[in-house]
């Protein structure tokens, strides 16, 4: 395998810095409000956007609340169990969160029904379907698939108060597109979109999420190993370059 | 080229050398730089630079004599506390002669949880806990004494060059003393006082360890508070 | 109405007076705890951080123990008195996350593969947390573990750098990181040259996130200092008594 790197390709004949075949389908779960089948070479996850009502977060009484879960479910990987999220799930959900977060992808403002009452909240559920390494890339496309395609239900404020439910759906305001780039590190060279067994192999792994202007809105750092400085840069510079590749490719009425 | 100095306190990741050295007990090397793994004073011996750490767990090692305590009783012999991130194992052999039967209930008329044993480890490696024997000379099971804790990593000082501490607190107080690498001392005496004094001298080796001119210090202390009771 | 609050003042100086490169000031104890075999006690500017580590000892259970290294196991927790607000003693996820990525930032500098089949266990209680605290526990961590006589290639420091006002500073607090834009913790291994932990939430451009890595890694290298020089204070005491 080392000579393989070595000399620039991988297992699967691909190059370092190549992806593996991605498909996305929209609107598979037709009762969710939004949702995105994505898969990266054998790894599928599927997300679901459920938009309901409720009460604002007590500090930001004018938006909108975003709770990102992700489920790794027993049937993706023999060694996931059932039970509640374990710590990589947590990290996943909160990693994928942080990039539609501070991208501002949703526009949150416009998730208000009564100031300081009544808001919009969108449920992004992560479901791991099958497990071949670079969840979290998979997990961020399907997230932001979902939501750019997602509807959401029109509200209505009566003179009395009362809040109903039109039989109306709008797009759901979006204004970015974060695309997370994972890398790993293997030996000394830096390979983009990892199998499960390169995950494996891998001293460390990095995430970097970009958003449509190239600004970097998330970034983790997993596992065991650890970077040196221009190892980081230079990371930085590739997953720029793939991620505006794959908002190209997927997303181009969105940049 | 070396940039410390013997006795020299270090702490993780300090620099000790750079070039053609040895990397000895608590160091290692990187390219051709040594570091220091651990709080310790440096010392070195011609190429080789090593660490003695001030503080840390024991970790057995082939012939040393251990002090420890049964914590259980199976059939095929004792587990035993040696106060190491391991625990070890006496087997029935190493107690008993050969042509010996077990039965759980003999086994503990033998040697039952809450014994405290000399023992001395027979073999270790990465794939199995310690094993113990207590068939030898001064080993087996103790009683009417104290057990004092030491750090595991100061007991050489304890005993001193060639015993030459140990020795002398023995012949200074008349107490019976036995030593464990890994950090358990048994003393006993008829006389409680002369158990505190030990007690007293090996707190002293516990704090000053790493200072020198220790072993006249301790018997000019056992010598004092001897002579103040003479009085 | 809300008044919008800014974090520099016309002098350039933070809310708590400091300039954007300056760190809040740091206390540092160690081996306090007198049951664990290491521990560290810390404070940085006021977030109130205590360590414990124990081992290595036996893997208990014995199922998580690892055939050729021991096990690290780390705990991240804020006590309910920590925050402004009340917060429920039961771990949260960002506690759970946490506490991964600290485990990972030190895993590195472990010799573990001395001890197979024993596990480390790193305990961090967030006594009061003002901001940047994984940061400190991480600095904290390192001590504690020394301080446990487990073998190291080095001590790991952490720091973060984030974005108040559209500039960049080190060391955010807690009500700069909930008002600024960005926020980015590392922590280096200065013996190997390398970052072991790296997160960030905000926006970045490309510039600002290489000023900000060299500026964390500055501030990491001037806490580096600070702990080496507790602990070797801590142990030149013991040799003057």
């Amino acid at each position: 395998m080392m000579k393989l790197l070595a000399s620039g390709k991988r297992l699967d004949g691909r190059g370092l810095l190549d992806y593996r075949e991605i498909k996305i389908e929209n609107g598979v779960v037709e009762k969710a409000e939004g949702s995105a089948l994505v898969s990266m070479g054998n790894t599928k996850v599927l997300v679901g956007v459920k938009i309901e009502t409720g009460q604002p977060y007590p500090d930001l009484p004018n938006q909108g609340a975003l709770t990102v879960n992700a489920e790794f479910v027993p049937l993706a990987y023999k060694y996931f169990e059932p039970g509640p999220p374990d710590e990589n799930s947590i990290e996943l959900a909160r990693l994928v969160d942080r990039g539609i977060r501070e991208s501002k992808t949703i526009d949150m403002e416009k998730l208000v029904i009564i100031p300081g009452k009544e808001v919009y909240v969108v449920f992004v559920d992560v479901y791991i379907l099958d497990h071949d390494g670079n969840l979290v890339d998979a997990a961020g496309l399907a997230a932001v698939s979902a939501i750019l395609n997602a509807k959401l239900p029109v509200y209505r404020v009566k003179e009395n108060g009362e809040v109903i439910k039109m039989d109306e759906y709008v797009p759901l305001p979006v204004q970015n597109c974060p695309i997370p780039v994972t890398m790993v590190k293997i030996d000394d060279k830096i390979l983009v979109d990892p199998t499960l067994d390169e995950e494996n192999m891998a001293s460390a792994k990095l995430t970097i999420t970009l958003t449509k202007n190239g600004e970097i809105c998330a970034m983790q750092k997993s596992g065991l190993g650890a970077f040196t400085l221009d190892e980081i840069v230079e990371a930085q510079k590739i997953a720029r370059k793939k991620s505006s590749e794959i908002r190209e490719k997927f997303f181009r009425e969105w940049c | 080229m070396r940039m410390v100095e013997k006795r020299q306190l270090v702490v993780p990741g300090d620099l000790l050398a750079e070039g053609d050295y040895v990397a000895g007990e608590n160091t290692y090397k990187e390219g051709n730089r040594i570091y220091s793994q651990k709080i310790g004073l440096v010392d070195f011996d011609d190429k080789k630079i090593f660490v003695v750490p001030l503080k840390g767990r024991y970790v057995p090692k082939i012939g040393d004599v251990v002090i420890g305590q049964i914590v259980d009783v199976s059939l095929s012999g004792w587990t035993v506390d040696i106060n190491s991130p391991y625990k070890a194992v006496l087997g029935v052999p190493e107690v008993v002669g050969k042509s010996f039967s077990p039965k759980l209930d003999s086994l503990t008329k033998i040697l039952d949880v809450g014994d405290v044993i000399v023992g001395k480890i027979v073999s270790f490696d990465r794939t199995k806990d310690p094993a113990l024997t207590i068939k030898g000379e001064d080993l087996g099971k103790i009683s009417d004494g104290i057990i004092v804790k030491l750090t595991p990593t100061k007991v050489p000082r304890l005993i001193g060059k060639k015993g030459s501490m140990i020795n002398m607190i023995k012949r200074e107080t008349g107490c019976e003393i036995i030593v464990g690498q890994n950090g358990r001392i048994f003393i006993r005496s008829r006389n409680p006082e002369k158990i505190e004094l030990v007690v007293k001298a090996i707190k002293m080796v516990e704090e000053q360890a790493h200072t020198t001119g220790l072993t006249d210090r301790v018997k000019e202390f056992l010598k004092t508070v001897k002579g103040v009771k003479n009085d | 109405m809300t008044e919008i609050k800014k974090l520099i003042d016309e002098n350039g100086l933070r809310v708590d007076g400091r300039k954007l490169d300056e760190i809040r000031p740091i206390k540092i104890e160690i081996g306090l705890l007198a049951n664990a075999d290491g521990s560290a006690y810390i404070e940085q500017g006021r977030n109130k951080i205590i360590v414990a580590v124990y081992g290595p000892r036996e893997a208990q259970p014995k199922h998580i123990g690892l055939h050729d290294r021991a096990a690290i196991r780390c705990r991240y927790h804020m006590a309910p008195f920590s925050t402004d607000e009340r917060k429920s003693p039961a771990p949260s996820r960002r506690e759970i996350e946490i506490s991964k990525v600290i485990r990972e930032a030190l895993e590195p500098v472990i010799f573990s593969e001395y001890y197979p089949r024993s596990m480390i266990d790193i305990f961090i209680e967030v006594l009061q947390s003002d901001g940047g605290s994984r940061c400190a526990a991480i600095t904290a961590s390192s001590l504690a573990l020394a301080d446990a006589g487990i073998p190291l290639k080095d001590l790991v420091v952490a720091c973060a750098v984030g974005k108040i006002d559209g500039k960049l500073a080190v060391d955010l607090s807690d009500v700069e990181d909930k008002l600024g834009e960005a926020d980015m913790p590392i922590a280096y291994i200065p013996a190997l040259r390398k970052i072991s932990l790296i997160q960030m939430d905000g926006i970045f451009t490309e510039e600002e996130f290489f000023k900000a890595l060299n500026m964390a890694k500055d501030a990491c290298i001037k806490i580096y200092k600070i702990q080496k020089e507790a602990l070797k204070q801590k142990y030149l005491q013991t040799e003057k008594e």
